[in-house]
């Protein structure tokens, strides 16, 4: 007898990306930089692809909004619960990007129907298109506290303890200064959508 | 920037430690300082009432106080739960949220088929009615700033339901208050008062919800 998770391809293939995502979120979050890497990779392809499909009106728009949502993944993964499916809490942060972008652009995209195809993880898509907007000159804009500790840890490949010796300030104050840039980053990309 | 040089620069930091540390910090933070912020109104704006000290023996002022209480301790496991995406709030929450104000109905029903037909209107309006519930919506107002201030340390998707859940809570803290200034006993009184007061608080927070919960 066949077993009955084979009975359904499309249920049988969301449990395999279920699986493929949260071994590298955890991986991930538990200090693991390329499992997190590959998760983010893996994540932005599902994530174009969905967004194509969503926005065949706007497709300029997709990969402007793509960053926006990996930003929010990013910078919200501290509200993800092992035990919880991932798909879905990241099923939850596309769609409050996507309905955001909606309502910020309601004019515009009066007609489109946001209900309707909404399986986030059915395909993916690995070729990026130009963001029109640009997360570096907008990183570039925001205060020293902020910028600076990406600049040196994310940019420059510093380890936390090197960055915190260059720039005379503490290891905690390098971290919280990351956490808060990412946060200021994606509030300018929200001030200018 | 390209999404590549954007996905790079963000695994450079994959622990969200300090991220979880500052979120908990933030929260706990907002509550305890929107309850000081509201109590500290009730006590400079009102003043507490002046026999509280012998009021404190009568079951009547628990019982009442329980109320708020009770809705602040739900409204805040829920809306600790719809701070975090895809996390379901389930009937089971649901109904824990309105039980407080079940029961206080019942109990208000009990006392008011008990009474005397001349005395219900009494009962109900008490001496101060028409302030009650402006009062708790008053006293609630530092306290939906605070709240909201705590829950933007993490991550909602559903902007009017969690503000207006934040703004229950904001407006059970400040009943809370509100209730070692009242002078009102009857249960018919605050079953009603008190009840339409918090409910304004959360309607509060559902207008706020989608524009300052924004993220």
């Amino acid at each position: 007898m066949i077993p009955e998770r084979t009975c359904d391809p499309a249920a049988e293939r969301r449990a395999q990306v279920e699986d493929e995502l949260r071994v590298r979120l955890i991986a991930g979050m538990a200090g693991d930089g390329v499992a997190y890497r590959g998760f983010l990779d893996r994540l932005a392809s599902y994530l174009r692809a969905y967004l194509r499909r969503r926005l065949p009106r706007a497709l300029e728009d997709v990969e402007d909004i793509l960053q926006d949502t990996l930003l929010a993944v990013h910078n919200a993964r501290h509200t993800y619960r092992a035990g919880e499916p991932v798909t879905a809490w990241i099923h939850a942060i596309a769609r409050y990007k996507l309905v955001d972008f909606f309502r910020a652009h309601a004019r515009r995209e009066a007609l489109h129907d946001p209900i309707g195809d909404d399986d986030l993880f059915v395909a993916s898509d690995d070729e990026p298109a130009d963001a029109r907007r640009d997360v570096g000159h907008l990183l570039q804009m925001l205060p020293d506290r902020h910028r600076l500790p990406i600049q040196l840890v994310k940019l420059q490949g510093l380890t936390v303890a090197e960055a915190a010796a260059r720039s005379g300030l503490s290891e905690s104050a390098i971290k919280v200064g990351i956490h808060r840039g990412l946060k200021a980053l994606a509030a300018r990309i929200r001030g200018g959508a | 920037m390209k999404t590549d040089d954007l996905v790079a620069l963000l695994a450079r930091e994959p622990s969200p430690a300090p991220a979880r540390r500052e979120a908990r910090r933030r929260f706990v933070l907002g509550l305890a300082s929107g309850t000081a912020a509201s109590t500290a109104l009730m006590f400079v704006l009102l003043g507490v009432r002046p026999d509280l000290s012998t009021v404190i023996h009568d079951p009547a002022f628990w019982v009442r106080l329980a109320l708020p209480s009770a809705v602040a301790v739900v409204a805040l496991l829920v809306s600790l739960r719809l701070s975090r995406p895809a996390a379901r709030i389930g009937t089971p929450r649901w109904f824990a949220l309105g039980l407080p104000f079940l029961l206080a109905w019942m109990l208000a029903a009990i006392v008011l088929g008990g009474a005397e037909a001349a005395q219900r209107g009494a009962l109900v309006l008490g001496h101060t009615w028409k302030v009650c519930s402006v009062l708790i919506t008053l006293l609630s107002l530092p306290s939906i700033v605070a709240v909201f201030w705590g829950i933007r340390g993490m991550a909602p998707v559903r902007l009017r339901l969690a503000g207006a859940v934040a703004g229950l809570l904001a407006g059970a803290i400040a009943a809370m208050g509100y209730c070692f200034h009242c002078p009102e006993m009857a249960p018919p009184f605050w079953a009603i008062w008190y009840v339409v007061g918090m409910l304004v608080a959360a309607g509060i927070g559902a207008l706020a919800g989608p524009r300052w919960l924004r993220w």
